[in-house]
């Protein structure tokens, strides 16, 4: 057995654990702990997998902002966790659900190992096009170009979650903030990586974007990095969240998609379809909706970690 | 047993895992951890189905990974909301349970209210 | 290879199945950023567009009789995407569109901002979701591409959700969180079975796949799990027996337009994605194992919902096991449709048809029950003695609805039932036909339950005389599900077009 392969059982077996203890952990905080570093872990088997784009966006979204996002939940509900507790399923179900559960993950095994290896691909059809787009990095490519209808539907999801999450407010804060207020003077060590960290992270992320056409990269990791940044500055109270009545906030918010629609229906003009793009316009067409893209995924994922606004609308 | 194969073998352990404390865990918060282990698990095999489709100088398939990507952000957008539900949830009732009977109890004592 | 080649390309008409899919989405955006009172204004222009469009499409499919194709962006399957419209999708979206609509119109009562604030959180929520969950169910009729219907299901649940709950008691939040992981349960189930799909033919189109998968000679263990997988999780999404715990607290304590909504369309778009899968992806694997465990479970919903219905004290729980009830006969048609038999094409239509007339009149139910709870100020059955004198027409647009549930003649459930029950009778599988009376008597009890004390000679204290307008839509839609009953040949024959047997047969 070689080094690597030995590696490659070392990670899977430390993912398989580490996901063990978020599913039975006595404490939702430890189990919550366990998922920020299984997101970790798992980012690591990407890379091994050779999908570097994927490793990114798990890390920075997967593991960074859905950790973020559990761990404030989590410290709020620890009140709630003795009574949940007590509601555990008896041991008869508990078992027939492990049955059924492992007849499925048994299911999934064989059909892997099953699995004929070359399996059925598209590289060959996506490489095909990559020239006549100018662009290099072909998942770039299938997101903005083959399969664009796709991403624009996820991000009007990206919308209508935010809508979701925005009308669990009450009444009297809607229009209002979110999260903490600001503070005059803000100390500490968060505070202090919050004014070192955002500037760095800005430019890391616009760089990610703009590389992301022909490296690993793009609108989502770059958007993600962007939206930690501002997540820091919130959450070290050195600003406040946009009240969610602000029109620049919403602009921002739909900027993506809107951009997106409308160089689709531009599309039915000159190239003749919806969402295509004109001989040699490619590239820089695609740059310009990732530009937006990353706007609105940068204003996005803050919204709905920070959640509905808890204080009224300043006057 | 390649990397991919191996891969593979844990996506359908994670995806056991999951599905089984999406069933059993009696928290919402647990639920959606669960949740979140179960749809990592399909994504990693997406990840092994496009490893498995290396072809034409890419060392994996793009296609899957692109899906992936999506599904990474639409999984992000649904913890959101399951969570910021169960924070209001949380607010109003002082619990947070899905028995549908436990809005009519008093949160302190539990009787019915 | 004429089936194929016609598959692949962008028809005549397809660009509208485009513009239905943008118009609600533009429209969801514009609500939101302009904001306020303009959202209720935007929504409610746009629902006429909406429908022309809809209308447009049936009439394209009509005409041609052909299926309508669009290839997004000319990148062709299997690496780009196709929007498809057959005669099943273009009649319901043209359900969607008129339901929306009176919903729509119904719901300008209870979500119209207030003249003093720029914007009131309710009406905001409620306009901008209801256009994304039309944008999202338009997407799950029209896609021919799994995984981009995996994307339209999410856009459905993440509109639908926020509607349950929009009024903010505890009993809706739970509601709406039970729904939302179920829904969540159903969605990455569906995901594990379009990989395993993707990593047997790289593909996941439609058309392409059901080509790949019957050029197979031996169906593929990877796609019997995926079968497997991907029905689990839609039909907890469609709310079958015994996955429909979510659905009565969910329905019945959102606001009356949303439930209509819900009821009337949401569950439908799963059981369409079920339909899709089992008679256009994979129909070589629909075998009478299969169908029969799943018209099984149909009638255990039919059985169970009815006998839970017949037992509620709420009205608008009551509609809710209904819709339980009611979404076990669309089941019913499986075993009756699959394989190439004279009985097919009819039990087709009568499977369509029940879809369509129940989104009628469980939409109008709902709605005169939401009208009844407004002017009562509660919603028990116990104390509705009297209702009918002090509200006639929406008792009326009630028990219209229920008529069509029941089945009874002349309406849209009567045609439903007739269709399936010849095609029980004619194949020789006399249960589901024992079943379908069962539950045309079980409804007649629950529907009878609500309107005898309604017709009762007594006297009632209401708060206010109820809106003419609202009542009037109620009752509209349940005159459509009546409608519906006496729809001519060539409305069936719509419903035949694209059928994949007949996509087969041209092979």
């Amino acid at each position: 057995m070689s080094v690597i392969q030995a590696l490659d059982i070392g990670l899977a077996v430390l993912v398989l654990a580490v996901a063990g203890w978020t599913i039975t952990a006595r404490e939702a905080f430890g189990s919550v702990v366990g998922y920020v570093a299984y997101g970790l872990l798992l980012s690591l088997v990407w890379v091994r997998l050779f999908a570097v784009d994927v490793a990114l966006t798990e890390a920075a979204i997967g593991s960074g902002v859905t950790g973020v996002l559990l761990i404030s939940a989590v410290v709020r509900l620890r009140r709630t966790e003795a009574p949940a507790a007590a509601e555990r399923p008896g041991i008869v179900l508990r078992l027939l659900a492990g049955a059924l559960c492992a007849v499925v993950a048994a299911a999934l095994a064989t059909v892997v190992l099953l699995m004929p290896d070359p399996g059925a691909t598209l590289a060959p059809d996506a490489a095909k096009h990559l020239d006549e787009l100018g662009v290099g990095n072909p998942i770039t490519a299938v997101l903005i170009a083959y399969r664009s209808f796709d991403t624009m539907l996820e991000k009007v999801v990206l919308i209508l979650a935010v809508i979701g999450v925005w009308s669990l407010a009450r009444d009297r804060t809607w229009g209002g903030a979110a999260g903490p207020r600001r503070i005059a003077r803000p100390e500490g060590a968060l505070a202090f990586l919050a004014q070192l960290l955002p500037p760095l992270g800005i430019v890391v992320g616009i760089h990610i974007v703009w590389v992301g056409a022909n490296e690993p990269g793009g609108a989502f990791q770059g958007g993600a990095i962007l939206a930690a940044m501002a997540l820091i500055v919130m959450m070290a109270r050195l600003a406040e969240a946009p009240e969610i009545r602000a029109r620049w906030l919403r602009l921002a918010l739909i900027a993506g998609p809107a951009v997106f629609l409308a160089i689709g229906v531009a599309g039915f003009a000159l190239p003749g379809s919806f969402l295509a793009y004109p001989a040699g316009w490619a590239k820089p067409l695609i740059l310009f909706i990732e530009a937006f893209m990353t706007l609105s995924i940068a204003a996005t994922l803050p919204m709905l970690v920070i959640g509905p606004p808890n204080h009224p609308p300043r006057p | 047993m390649s990397a991919a194969t191996l891969a593979g073998l844990t996506s359908a352990a994670l995806v056991g895992l999951g599905l089984y404390g999406l069933l059993i865990a009696p928290h919402p918060l647990r639920k959606i951890l669960a949740f979140n282990i179960l749809g990592s698990g399909v994504f990693l095999l997406f990840g092994i189905i496009a490893r498995k489709g290396a072809a034409a100088g890419f060392a994996a398939d793009p296609v899957p990974q692109a899906m992936v990507i999506t599904g990474i952000v639409v999984a992000f957008s649904a913890t959101a909301l399951a969570v910021a539900l169960l924070l209001r949830l949380f607010q109003e009732t002082g619990r947070a349970t899905l028995d549908p009977d436990a809005p009519t109890k008093t949160p302190d004592t539990g009787a019915d209210g | 290879m004429l089936a194929m080649a016609l598959a692949l390309a962008t028809t005549g008409g397809g660009y509208l199945l485009v513009l239905a899919i943008i118009v609600p989405v533009i429209g969801m955006l514009l609500s939101l950023v302009v904001g306020g009172r303009y959202a209720e204004r935007i929504a409610l222009a746009l629902m006429p567009a909406g429908l022309g469009l809809s209308l447009a499409i049936a009439v394209e499919v009509w005409v041609t009789g052909q299926p309508l194709v669009y290839i997004l962006g000319d990148w062709k399957p299997p690496l780009g995407i196709a929007l498809r419209a057959d005669g099943f999708s273009a009649v319901m979206l043209v359900t969607a569109a008129l339901v929306i609509a009176a919903a729509g119109y119904f719901a300008r009562a209870s979500f119209s901002t207030p003249p003093e604030l720029a914007e009131k959180r309710a009406p905001l929520a409620f306009w901008t979701l209801l256009q994304g969950l039309w944008a999202a169910l338009t997407v799950v009729f029209l896609g021919g591409d799994l995984f981009n219907l995996f994307v339209a299901l999410e856009l459905l649940t993440f509109s639908a959700v926020p509607l349950v709950c929009l009024d903010g008691r505890p009993e809706t939040l739970t509601a709406a969180l039970r729904y939302l992981l179920f829904a969540l349960f159903g969605s990455v189930l569906y995901l594990l079975g379009t990989a395993l799909l993707y990593g047997s033919y790289g593909t996941l189109d439609i058309v392409l796949l059901a080509y790949r998968i019957s050029a197979d000679p031996v169906v593929a263990p990877a796609v019997c799990v995926a079968a497997g997988l991907m029905t689990a999780g839609l039909l907890a999404k469609a709310a079958l027996f015994p996955l429909h715990l979510w659905l009565p607290p969910a329905h019945a304590n959102a606001p009356a337009a949303a439930s209509a909504v819900l009821s009337a369309l949401v569950v439908k778009g799963a059981f369409f994605l079920i339909v899709r899968l089992w008679f256009d992806v994979m129909p070589g694997l629909a075998s009478q194992a299969v169908t029969t465990v799943l018209a099984t479970l149909g009638s255990a919903a039919i059985l169970f919902g009815s006998v839970l219905a017949l037992r509620q004290p709420r009205l608008k729980l009551l509609v809710a096991y209904s819709t339980v009830a009611q979404i076990g006969y669309l089941f019913l048609m499986f075993p009756l449709v699959a394989g190439d038999h004279p009985w097919s094409a009819e039990a087709w239509n009568g499977g369509v048809m029940q879809t369509l007339s129940h989104a009628f009149a469980k939409a109008a139910m709902f709605l005169a029950a939401g009208l009844v709870a407004e002017q009562l100020g509660h919603d028990r059955i116990a104390e509705l003695r009297g209702i009918g004198r002090a509200m006639p027409m929406t008792v009326f647009a009630f028990g219209l609805g229920g008529l069509s549930l029941m089945g009874l003649p002349p309406s849209g459930g009567f045609a439903a039932k007739w269709l399936l029950m010849q095609a029980s009778v004619e194949s020789g599988q006399w249960a589901w036909a024992v079943i379908m009376l069962a539950g045309g008597l079980l409804a007649g009890g629950y529907v009878y339950r609500v309107i005898a004390p309604a017709l009762a000679n007594a006297s009632i204290a209401v708060k206010a005389p109820a809106s003419r307008r609202r009542e009037g839509v109620a009752l509209a839609l349940a005159f459509g599900a009546v409608l519906l009953g006496f729809a001519p040949d060539g409305f069936f024959g719509l419903l035949q077009i694209g059928r994949p047997l007949a996509a087969v047969a041209l092979r």
